[in-house]
């Protein structure tokens, strides 16, 4: 299994990393090295095993968890509004997203 | 100063004696840590004058004889990826460098309650990625035991404190064996609780299927009295549940072990091997009953662990994006909006964390889903399975808590895979969220080897139990 510099290049913007080209040369070799390892995986007959979220069976510990969903007042706003890196008054700035 | 090895309940003794003083005590420490931690490195921050107005309250409630617990004026240290309102919160990356928690984790919230001393936050592997704390973005912690070598991880800073004396007991988070494996390495106790046992509200995410609080202690008694201030459903994770305080029929005398064959075959250290079996023979002759178990797909828990853990922290990472908090290229006018993503985390996330995030998306992405997430998922199925059924015929499992003793510091950093592979004693019980200790029970040329107890789901009180027996074992030797 190797990974070549344009599927980690592909899968790099889909993670939305920045990688210098010396660390897309370094991750392709790191990540083949780990993928040939997990392929041991495969040696494991699966055909009949169900998984845990397959909401098609009945499973203990599977139940849905909602509560009601109603406004409480925080008593923190001051602190997180303290954290956004850019923004004016109460409101966030972000990037436009449509080309001007 | 003999106090610094004190427990919880002899340190407690002493504070409402009127022996000592919260505030004398907190002092002790910190003055501890200002002695030692340039050597260790365990502390990213040093708490010293909250600590001691929080100390000061202590002293206030024991005086004044008002809801005292067992926790109040002990100092405790919390690992850097739990929220303390108004400190830093870095989960040792840069891209959280000035993150300041703007509330509280519920562990934190109950051990204010009780009084506990808050000294400062220890050193992880960033975002809890890794076995040996070298991929913090701040700096490298060293094993008390011996500073060439590193403390294990993701915990390796909560672990060193503990085992240097730098406080009483230090909070950890365990997704594959971040707790136990140092714990191991540095020779104390450490354990992870059931999933569910423990609410992760105000814990940094990492794999939320997967994710833990629970203790690193001196030994297992104060294990289980901080697991039991912070067990519960909390509403605010709804994952967590309200364990039933049964007292279980569980009798010494009739427990049976089990001994899983896979735990002690290929990778494992012989000298491991030989202590932990040595161990195994000295409870034999305490008339315990120990037979050998088959866990036959223990082997394929490393590639499993790291495939779902890697996919569910490649979308538990995707917050971090540079607009709502954290390191942040908002500022440069000349990036449009995917330029900023791809800068700001590029910039902010260390190599390790950027790998784990490209094989989670990788394996999640179009076409390699079946291959890899949900064949792994499945294998996670068998995992249990395996347990499951080993539990029908025995009560408790005993294992090597790591294949091997504490490695030298930059050994295995060039080589994932060989780091990967120090937790393939340690992921198997997580993929089954199962509850498990590890506790030191020999030495190999001065390094401490761990042995790994493992429960039944909510079986706490059975691993207690248990672990206390092998500790008074271990130390009447």
């Amino acid at each position: 299994m190797t990974i070549n510099q344009k599927e980690v290049q592909h899968i790099a913007k889909l993670a939305r990393l920045y990688l210098e080209p010396e660390e897309i040369e370094k991750m392709g070799k790191g990540l083949s090295l780990i993928l040939d390892y997990f392929n041991l995986l495969e040696k494991v007959d699966t055909s009949n095993v169900k998984v845990d979220f397959d909401n098609k069976q009945k499973n203990l510990f599977l139940k849905q968890i909602t509560r009601e969903d109603f406004v409480v007042e925080a008593d923190n706003t001051k602190e997180i509004m303290k954290l956004i890196p850019e923004k004016e008054d109460h409101f966030i700035k972000v990037k436009s997203i449509l080309d001007k | 100063m003999e106090l610094l090895n004190l427990t919880i309940k002899q340190l407690h003794k002493k504070l409402l004696g009127k022996e000592i003083s919260a505030v004398e005590l907190t002092k002790v420490f910190l003055s501890q840590i200002n002695k030692i931690d340039k050597n260790i490195n365990a502390f990213l921050d040093v708490f010293k004058e909250s600590a001691i107005s929080q100390a000061e309250r202590a002293d206030k409630r024991i005086s004044e004889r008002q809801e005292i617990s067992l926790l109040t004026g002990i100092p405790m240290a919390l690992k850097d990826n739990i929220l303390l309102k108004g400190e830093k919160c870095t989960a040792a990356s840069k891209i959280l460098e000035n993150y300041i928690a703007p509330y509280d984790a519920t562990c934190v919230k109950k051990l204010k309650e009780a009084g506990a001393v808050f000294l400062g936050k220890t050193n992880l592997d960033e975002f809890a990625m890794g076995s040996s704390t070298e991929n913090s973005a701040f700096k490298i912690t060293h094993n008390p035991q011996d500073l060439t070598r590193v403390p294990g991880g993701s915990s390796g800073g909560s672990a060193a404190a503990v085992k240097a004396n730098e406080c009483v007991f230090a909070l950890g988070s365990d997704t594959g064996g971040s707790i136990r494996q140092p714990a191991s390495l540095c020779g104390t106790v450490g354990f992870k609780p059931t999933y569910g046992a423990v609410s992760r509200y105000g814990l940094i995410a990492f794999a939320s299927s997967l994710d833990q609080i629970g203790p690193l202690t001196k030994n297992v008694e104060d294990a289980e009295i901080v697991f039991n201030l912070i067990k519960g459903k909390d509403k605010k994770d709804s994952t967590s549940v309200e364990l039933d305080s049964r007292k279980s029929d569980f009798s010494l005398k009739n427990i049976k072990i089990g001994l899983p064959k896979e735990y002690l075959q290929e990778g494992i250290n012989p000298k491991v091997e030989k202590t932990i079996k040595d161990f195994i023979k000295r409870i034999e002759k305490q008339g315990l009953n120990v037979q050998e178990i088959s866990l036959p797909h223990t082997k394929y828990a490393i590639p499993c662990y790291f495939l779902i853990s890697s996919c569910e922290a490649s979308a538990n990472l995707s917050r971090y994006d540079g607009i709502k908090y954290g390191k942040s290229n908002m500022k440069e006018k000349e990036l449009n909006i995917l330029d900023t993503y791809l800068k700001t985390r590029g910039q902010g996330f260390g190599d390790e964390v950027k790998r784990r995030i490209m094989l989670g998306t990788y394996a999640l992405s179009s076409g390699y889903y079946d291959t890899y997430y949900l064949k792994a998922e499945k294998i996670r199925t068998l995992i249990k399975q395996d347990f499951e059924n080993a539990f029908k015929k025995i009560d408790i499992i005993l294992t090597p808590t790591s294949p091997f003793t504490a490695f030298k510091i930059g050994e295995k950093v060039e080589n994932a895979l060989s780091m990967y592979l120090a937790d393939a004693f340690t992921t198997p019980s997580s993929l089954a969220g199962l509850p498990a200790l590890s506790m030191p029970c020999g030495k190999i040329e001065n390094l401490p080897v761990g042995l790994q107890i493992i429960g039944k789901s909510f079986a706490e009180d059975e691993i207690f139990k248990i672990a206390s027996f092998f500790e008074k074992i271990i130390t009447n030797n």
